[in-house]
């Protein structure tokens, strides 16, 4: 064997060595603190009952049910927080991105004041804002702002007709869809920002498209919204599609905001009361990270999947 | 034959994989041999000769709350939580300004205990079961009596609790003022929409702006909270009291020691209050006939060493301190912008619920 | 006059675009304009905004001092001054072109700078820091730690050695797929688990670990695309020049790489500003945690306070974000030239 060789080998059992080492060190004082403070480890508290309530749930929650199902309750929050955001934020970021390279001056100077604006703001104050600045001060549900058969708005949140449309009872209104001004403030906070990254990348998509590929459509007759649908778009796509699906991560894991205006989610109801109630710091904040990690995983692997399948085309 | 380079890109290193497999195994295996012993079991902290070789006491306090634990306009802390680790110093160490105040959210309060960042956590915490059973946790006295309650705006025309169904309620996060609103409103098959706050300071505001119809605390909460109101008489304080609440200082689970000496500071509180003893008198005091005092005092008897702490232990407390009820009047009562009547916290003989056992 | 039109109204869809969105901004501005100018109060007390019903301008002014120093007492921010005005000497003797001897003046920023400004700012106990002078130390002692550890783990990543290439791996991987709140809940609530017992960190050092681990992450993966984009003749020639790893790295490797990433680098700094905010979570009050905990004071509650505040710190951070990525993009343009 060369003295090259046994270096590197060296080198690799010192680094391998150093992380065992420091993971034990790490454990051994983890397993010293909890045996002083006497605190339980373990998973057996995910079946103990979580005793505190949770104001939005998409399924049927009491302070009977247990830690696990306070976990699934938030887990669906975040999807539901996420999933609606995606959508808003898709929608809004390829319309600014499409009108940043309209002809109109106006229309993509506006395009391009919207991004550089809300790129620049951290997305903590942006929420801020449209929970405080905006859907703090809303008329309270007695004076609520009527939105013609579509519900009202107030500062107890968004109600829709569904059906039938909510009646004002003597504190708040009954019936209809409830959406309350967390969710609202979040859902919007995280599209508005999101939409500024994707309206950048879909900018980016667009002009990667070579013009010789506008100007063919134009020659062949199609018109400039056809030449967009057909001809451009599914081109920019290919550039488009693996950083938007970083940005679709990046929105997941900026649902974990909630926490800062006691949405229920995830980060809130787990790593937050839950943590406090239970005591279980280490498998809490473990078992939270281990979800973003496996929902990060499973979008990189889509990604990879979808990546291979469009360059599979290619010579 | 492998690359002259091993770090160019493009070259991969060779099949070394079995010489380099046997000296891994061979290295996890001595590392794990050497190291296996020492995760046997410990005894639990002995906080007393932690804080004592510390030099000063770690208390876990709120993040402000009038009465309790709120810094003044020059940073120190006021307040009968604040005052009862101030105690905690000088049955300790003698001297009462030898603590440091840690102001804990509701979220990390019983972390910070468990974890060993407090010592003692005087942050108006009610004394439950899950509290004491579950997260192991001690609480040796109950420093202030208290019960839950609404308060709401004027203009509502609430009167009582029970008119409050489909409201809105605004409280604190991982409290049990939020257990305690769930049952009340269950049992009184009421609907509620429960709006939780991670912090009391958010939470007020909260209900000022009119994000919910009723604001739930400790009664003692909502006597501190008016103060901060811009018109306290649009409010109105229902008269329900919809829990007990007996709030008082925590400690870890497993040192009876640290947990005796919390337990009997506030003993010595009001014993000093029984028999009469003053900031003012407790030097004339310490040579009273009553042989109850002398004891209290130190100048008869070896009881601190028992608790192990100096003989004038409950001494210092009272010269620096004061007896309970001057604490009372000083943080919650007629001294104080408070204003809170005695109530459950008089003394037994006077009718309340402030009881302790004698020094002897 | 007729460019005018033809750049506004070339045909009539276009025409329809101009006028909608003249009409939308003609709709929104005398509103905006109103609340922070006409109807706003500029001077006097929470009385007079509580009259109003525009902006709270007094209440910026009463508080801008606990906005930029936290609760530093009075008689000591001249400390935070100094600091602040060396800082922005060296920064200006880097940044601008024209100033020479501009490795003297990083070898000073890294090494002397922040001895020099730790222990000036130390006289006061960290738990009164607040503001922008949390704000800007997170983000700086941050960039500092997460540059050095995108170097290494970037080159972890592309070793050779399986070892190396995994544990790099995990590590970026890691911190870059959760979001930065649990970061910080792991670094404020289970560090004193790790530590052995009686061992506690400052709330601010388990800040700046937390945001330095995400952040190192994150420059990893970028320093990595720079890496890969260097064509391997450059590996070749230097190893033949007789260079060893760590010689060919850092005098022709990673100057190359880095300044190939300086864009994405400058976009990695401005995240970290902006992420910054997210420590008022866990409790350390930067510059937005000390404007939201002035915001729950009842003192100076009036219907315009909230909205006043926010825009006055949408505004610090806009200049400085928006500064820095100006920064960025004059650099890319000098790089092409």
């Amino acid at each position: 064997m060369t003295r090259r060789r046994l270096t590197e080998l060296a080198i690799q059992l010192a680094l391998l060595f150093g992380v065992a080492a420091l993971v034990f060190w790490l454990a051994q004082n983890v397993a010293v603190n909890l045996k002083a403070r006497n605190l339980a480890s373990g998973f057996g508290f995910l079946d103990k009952t979580a005793g505190f309530q949770i104001s939005q749930s998409l399924i049927a929650y009491s302070e009977r049910s247990s830690y696990g199902r306070a976990l699934l309750v938030g887990l669906l929050n975040t999807l539901l927080v996420s999933g609606v955001g995606v959508v808003f934020a898709s929608l809004i970021g390829f319309a600014i991105g499409i009108a940043r390279r309209a002809e109109n001056a106006l229309l993509a100077g506006l395009a391009a004041i919207y991004v550089e604006t809300l790129r620049n703001i951290p997305l903590l104050l942006q929420l801020f804002f449209w929970y405080f600045a905006v859907l703090r001060p809303l008329p309270g549900p007695q004076e609520a702002i009527d939105l013609f058969g579509l519900g009202y708005l107030s500062n107890r949140g968004l109600q829709l007709c569904a059906g039938s449309c909510p009646v004002l009872g003597r504190f708040n209104f009954e019936g209809g869809i409830a959406i309350r001004p967390e969710f609202l403030a979040l859902v919007v906070a995280l599209s508005t920002y999101t939409a500024a990254f994707i309206a950048e990348i879909v900018r980016a998509g667009l002009a990667a498209v070579p013009r010789g590929q506008r100007e063919a459509a134009e020659a062949l007759g199609l018109s400039p919204r056809q030449t967009l649908w057909l001809v451009i778009l599914p081109q920019a796509l290919r550039v488009i599609i693996p950083p938007l699906a970083g940005q679709y991560l990046n929105l997941l894991k900026n649902s974990s905001l909630a926490v800062a205006i006691a949405f229920p989610d995830l980060v809130s109801v787990f790593a937050g009361t839950a943590l406090s109630q239970s005591g279980q710091a280490i498998e809490i904040v473990a078992i939270t990270m281990a979800i973003y990690l496996g929902l990060s995983l499973v979008t990189a692997t889509a990604m990879n999947l979808y990546n291979r399948h469009i360059t599979r085309g290619e010579r | 034959m492998r690359g002259e380079h091993p770090w160019v890109p493009g070259t991969s290193p060779g099949t070394t994989s079995n010489m380099l497999g046997r000296l891994l195994a061979l290295a996890l295996f001595l590392l794990l041999s050497s190291g296996s012993p020492a995760l046997a079991a410990e005894a639990p902290g002995d906080t007393l000769s932690l804080v004592r070789s510390r030099g000063y006491l770690l208390c876990g306090v709120s993040e402000g709350l009038a009465g309790f634990s709120s810094p003044d306009d020059a940073g120190n802390w006021q307040g009968l939580d604040a005052d009862f680790c101030r105690a905690l110093a000088a049955a300790v160490f003698g001297d009462a300004a030898k603590v440091r105040y840690t102001p804990l959210s509701g979220k990390v309060r019983f972390t910070a205990l468990q974890t060993g960042e407090i010592d003692v956590l005087s942050r108006n915490t009610t004394f439950t079961l899950s509290r004491d059973a579950g997260l192991h946790l001690e609480f040796p006295a109950t420093t202030y009596y208290d019960g839950q309650g609404f308060m709401v705006k004027k203009a509502a025309g609430v009167a009582h609790a029970a008119e409050l169904s489909g409201a809105s309620i605004c409280v604190n996060q991982g409290t049990t003022t939020e257990q305690n609103v769930a049952d009340y409103f269950r049992s009184h098959r009421m609907k509620y929409e429960l709006v939780t706050f991670a912090s009391s300071e958010e939470t007020l505001a909260a209900y000022v702006a009119g994000r919910c119809d009723a604001y739930s605390t400790d009664l003692s909460g909502i006597y501190a909270q008016r103060l901060k109101l811009p018109d306290a008489s649009q409010h109105v304080t229902l008269p329900e009291m919809i829990s007990k609440e007996p709030l008082g200082p925590a400690v870890r689970e497993g040192d009876d020691q640290w947990a005796g000496i919390v337990r009997w500071t506030h003993y010595a509180m009001l014993n000093a209050e029984e028999l009469g003893i003053t900031k003012a008198n407790v030097d004339a005091m310490k040579d009273a006939d009553n042989p109850e005092i002398r004891r209290l005092l130190g100048t008869e008897g070896d009881l601190g060493t028992a608790l192990g702490l100096s003989p004038d232990w409950a001494y210092q407390i009272i010269r620096q301190l004061g007896n309970y009820g001057e604490i009372y009047a000083r943080d919650l009562g007629d001294q104080s912008p408070l204003k809170i009547p005695r109530g459950m916290n008089a003394l037994w003989r006077d009718g309340g619920l402030q009881y302790a056992p004698p020094v002897r | 006059m007729e460019r005018l039109r033809n750049i506004l109204f070339p045909n009539r869809l276009n025409g329809a675009i101009t006028i909608a969105i003249l009409a939308l901004v003609l709709s929104a501005a005398p509103g905006v304009l109103r609340f922070l100018v006409l109807d706003a109060v500029f001077t006097g007390g929470v009385e007079a905004c509580r009259a109003a019903d525009g902006a709270c301008w007094p209440f910026i002014g009463a508080k801008l001092g606990q906005f930029i120093y936290g609760y530093y007492p009075d008689d000591e921010r001249w400390r935070v001054d100094l600091v602040f005005l060396l800082g922005v000497a060296g920064l200006a003797g880097l940044m601008i072109p024209r100033v020479p001897k501009k490795r003297l003046i990083a070898i000073i920023m890294a090494s002397a700078y922040p001895i020099l400004a730790l222990w000036l700012l130390a006289a006061v106990p960290t738990k009164l820091w607040g503001g922008l002078l949390v704000t800007l130390i997170v983000s700086a002692a941050g960039t500092a730690g997460a540059f050095p550890l995108g170097i290494l783990l970037a080159l972890g990543r592309r070793s050779a050695l399986p070892v190396i290439r995994y544990v790099s791996i995990a590590f970026i991987e890691l911190w870059r797929g959760v979001p930065l709140v649990t970061v910080l809940f792991m670094a404020s609530v289970m560090l004193p688990l790790f530590l052995p017992e009686g061992v506690t960190f400052d709330l601010l050092l388990r800040c700046i670990i937390g945001v330095t681990l995400f952040a190192g992450a994150n420059m990893a993966e970028i320093i990595r695309g720079g890496l890969q984009a260097i064509p391997r003749g450059q590996y070749e020639a230097a190893s033949a020049l007789g260079l060893g790893y760590w010689q060919s790295m850092g005098l022709v490797i990673l100057p190359q790489a880095l300044r190939l990433v300086i864009p994405g680098l400058v976009g990695s700094i401005i995240a970290l500003f902006k992420d910054t905010t997210l420590v008022l979570i866990v409790g350390l009050a930067d510059f937005l945690g000390v404007i939201q905990r002035n915001l729950n004071d009842p003192a100076w509650s009036a219907p315009g306070t909230a909205a006043t505040a926010y825009v006055f710190a949408a505004l610090i951070f806009w200049l400085f974000c928006f500064g820095l990525s100006r920064y960025a993009k004059s650099l890319e343009r000098e790089e092409r030239r």
